[in-house]
């Protein structure tokens, strides 16, 4: 078990910054969520942890140790892969027992440890299998199984359901949660599935173009998001943002509206605004409610409609043709073309800066 | 697009015809002529007509006897022996040219060895093939595991993303575009044994000690030389499979033998070599194939000499069918040459089968 912290850390390709100082500490036995769209370097980062790419700049210690140029196997870290990563050739004994072999430990100790792994994953029916008559699922499994004979400091798992279909994932899912409860050792988890992020984590780290967009935990980023980035990024759908204007500032509020919206007042949150400037207001689908006509604070048109059952999502156009998704958690029938008019609690509102506009 | 063009079967078979019979003429009709063949007496020129003869071609090639010579003794009984001391033998003419032989008629020695105070001595009725026979053997088994790990070297080397690494898979590569004969023929200068390549440089390396070797008209160096030197010229190639085969594994199992804390070898030992067991099969069935096929170097480099010390079995096909023109002789060695790579390649198959 470790801590596992990092301090300014950068890494380039050649001229291209790929990870622009990235600090985090994560405490020891946490389970911490890299998430991010693809191509936002959280894999990468992962990678650095391991020992597996480079560090160019700043350092990485683990367990209160400097590791920034030891190799991968005196990290103490064990790292599950998305494609599994499983030897083809072994059986899923030799696989699991394949970090002892290499520290050449004893026969007796192999068997001893392989069949805890299997034990705490379920598996002792598959020990003398190939990994050609496994299913996805316990391939993934094996690997599991090879990382937590070692008994690790840090667990990484770099997108381990990501090749997994849907029913598959969450039966995974729900593995690894209860895996990490029995072991409580550090884990690190990268994967661009806000689900598994938000299920999983303890604390979740959002990155995007290489930096640090947010850590904290799942609910403080779904309810208080520092940028729009995060805010969009988390929750499904997606956040709304609606392009308004600061009619009016006070204090710790700013009023503001536009043609499609009447005039709200929504709490800034220490962000600075301009009186009238523009602004952007986020939504989450989830926080509108239909109302009776004359009651609304946003008017649109019914664009297209979603029944999943327990909830319903409907894709508006605005007044101003901007679109808008709303999400009722009860089953409803809307027909393209019907009016519509909507409410939502502003205290659940969010009001960002428009980045694009000029101060 | 389906036209009538390729819907046609006729017009496939129109298309397919000219490779077919190409096919059929130079590789099915021979191989079956020369099996018929090897059963005749037929000679490429001859006012005789051509005769049955069973397998009397093959027994002629294949016939071996191991004759035990006692040594020769005095009337008390004791042994002869010469002013050196060495017991004295009769000789191998008076068994193999007796009337009291019939079956050892003809037949030649082709190696002895000391047993007790008899001497044994394989005889057989071809010694030149039966030495081209051993060579081929031999030169199979040396050339098959050097090149080929080597070769597998070379592509470990090369397997390296590194800049200027085409220009190293180009110049391992060379020999092998370059054809066989040139090849051999600029071999033979490097091999001179007055003034060559190899013997200037092994001076030069031991300051004028090294004795100069005339590699290619020494028995004992001969066939070591070819080998060498066919080792150098195709191991290109099957460093370019053996590459192939490299890159056919998953870099991410590489990164978890990393992170389980494997070192060079183990990662070869667990993740590179079981890997690369097709690519392996592949190649050593290869390498034997053309070893087997042994005749462009012999042919130009030493014309099977000195002392019969480079013969192969190709070589010896070639030389009797055309050189002596002997079609049955050269028609029965391609035979036993096909019947041998044939039952090694079946081993092969079963040694390598899917388990």
């Amino acid at each position: 078990m470790a801590e596992v912290s990092l301090k300014g850390v950068k890494k380039s390709f050649g001229r291209v910054e790929i990870i622009k100082g990235v600090d985090i500490h994560i405490n020891d036995g946490e389970f911490v969520v890299f998430v991010g769209p693809s191509g936002c370097g959280k894999s990468t980062l992962l990678r650095m942890i391991a020992g597996l790419e480079d560090i160019t700049e700043g350092t990485l210690e683990i367990g209160g140790r400097v590791v920034n140029q030891l190799q991968p196997k005196q990290r103490g870290v064990a790292m599950v892969f998305q494609n599994y990563a499983i030897f083809p050739h072994m059986t899923v004994r030799e696989n699991i027992a394949f970090g002892l072999t290499i520290a050449g430990a004893s026969r007796q100790e192999k068997q001893q440890k392989v069949a805890e792994a299997a034990r705490i994953l379920q598996m002792e029916h598959l020990l003398d299998r190939r990994p050609s008559q496994l299913s996805g699922g316990q391939r993934q499994r094996v690997a599991i199984g090879r990382a937590i004979t070692r008994k690790p400091a840090v667990f990484l798992f770099d997108e381990p359901l990501s090749n997994l279909d849907a029913a598959l994932r969450m039966d995974m899912r729900m593995e690894i949660g209860r895996l990490r409860r029995q072991l409580g050792t550090t884990m690190i988890y990268v994967t661009h599935d806000q689900v598994e992020a938000m299920t999983l984590a303890d604390r979740i780290v959002v990155l995007k173009d290489g930096q640090v967009m947010q850590i904290g935990a799942p609910m403080e980023l779904y309810h208080e998001p520092a940028n729009r980035f995060v805010a969009g990024f988390l929750g499904a759908p997606s956040m709304n943002f609606l392009n308004v204007d600061v009619l009016d500032l006070d204090g710790e509020a700013a009023m503001i509206g536009n043609q499609s919206l009447e005039p709200i007042r929504v709490a800034t949150r220490r962000r600075a605004f301009r009186k009238d400037g523009k602004a952007i207001l986020g939504i989450r689908p989830q926080h509108l409610r239909a109302v009776q006509s004359g009651q609304g604070l946003l008017h649109g048109v019914v664009a297209h409609a979603e029944r999943l059952g327990s909830e319903t999502v409907v894709d508006l156009t605005l007044r101003d043709d901007r679109e808008l998704i709303a999400a009722f958690n009860e089953d409803k029938v809307f027909e393209p073309g019907d009016a519509l008019e909507l409410t939502f609690d502003t205290a659940l509102a969010h009001l960002f800066p428009d980045e694009l506009q000029t101060h | 697009m389906a036209s009538k063009l390729t819907l046609s079967n006729r017009t496939g078979w129109t298309f397919v015809l000219p490779g077919f019979a190409l096919i059929v003429t130079f590789i099915v009709l021979p191989f079956f002529f020369a099996i018929g063949l090897s059963l005749t007496n037929q000679r490429l020129l001859s006012p005789n007509p051509t005769q049955f003869v069973g397998l009397e071609n093959y027994r002629q090639l294949l016939g071996l006897a191991v004759v035990t010579l006692k040594p020769e003794r005095n009337d008390a009984g004791e042994i002869i022996r010469n002013e050196a001391g060495e017991i004295q033998y009769p000789r191998l003419r008076e068994i193999t040219r007796s009337e009291a032989y019939p079956q050892f008629r003809g037949m030649r020695e082709w190696f002895r060895w000391q047993s007790g105070e008899n001497v044994m001595v394989v005889i057989a009725s071809d010694v030149v093939f039966m030495k081209a026979l051993v060579n081929t053997f031999l030169f199979v088994l040396v050339v098959a595991p050097v090149q080929g790990s080597l070769a597998l070297m070379l592509a470990l080397l090369i397997n390296h993303k590194l800049r200027g690494i085409n220009l190293f898979r180009t110049i391992y590569f060379m020999p092998v575009v370059v054809s066989i004969v040139v090849v051999s023929l600029l071999w033979r200068f490097i091999y001179d044994g007055q003034n060559g390549l190899l013997n200037s440089i092994l001076q030069a390396l031991t300051f004028g000690l090294f004795q100069p070797v005339d590699w290619l008209g020494n028995p004992s160096t001969a066939l070591p030389a070819v080998m060498a030197m066919s080792i150098w010229q195709a191991v290109g190639f099957h460093m370019v499979i053996w590459l192939a085969g490299l890159q056919t594994i998953s870099p991410t199992l590489y990164e978890a033998a990393a992170v389980e804390g494997a070192s060079r070898w183990q990662t070869f030992r667990y993740v590179t070599w079981p890997g690369l067991r097709n690519t392996a099969v592949l190649v050593l069935v290869v390498i034997t194939m053309q070893g087997f096929a042994l005749f462009a170097q012999i042919d130009v480099m030493t014309n099977g000499g000195p002392l019969d010390s480079t013969q192969t079995l190709v070589f010896q096909a070639v030389e009797r069918g055309y050189g002596k023109q002997d079609i049955s002789g050269g028609s029965t060695i391609s035979v036993i040459l096909f019947a041998i790579v044939l039952a090694i390649s079946l081993i092969q198959r079963w040694l390598t089968r899917e388990r």
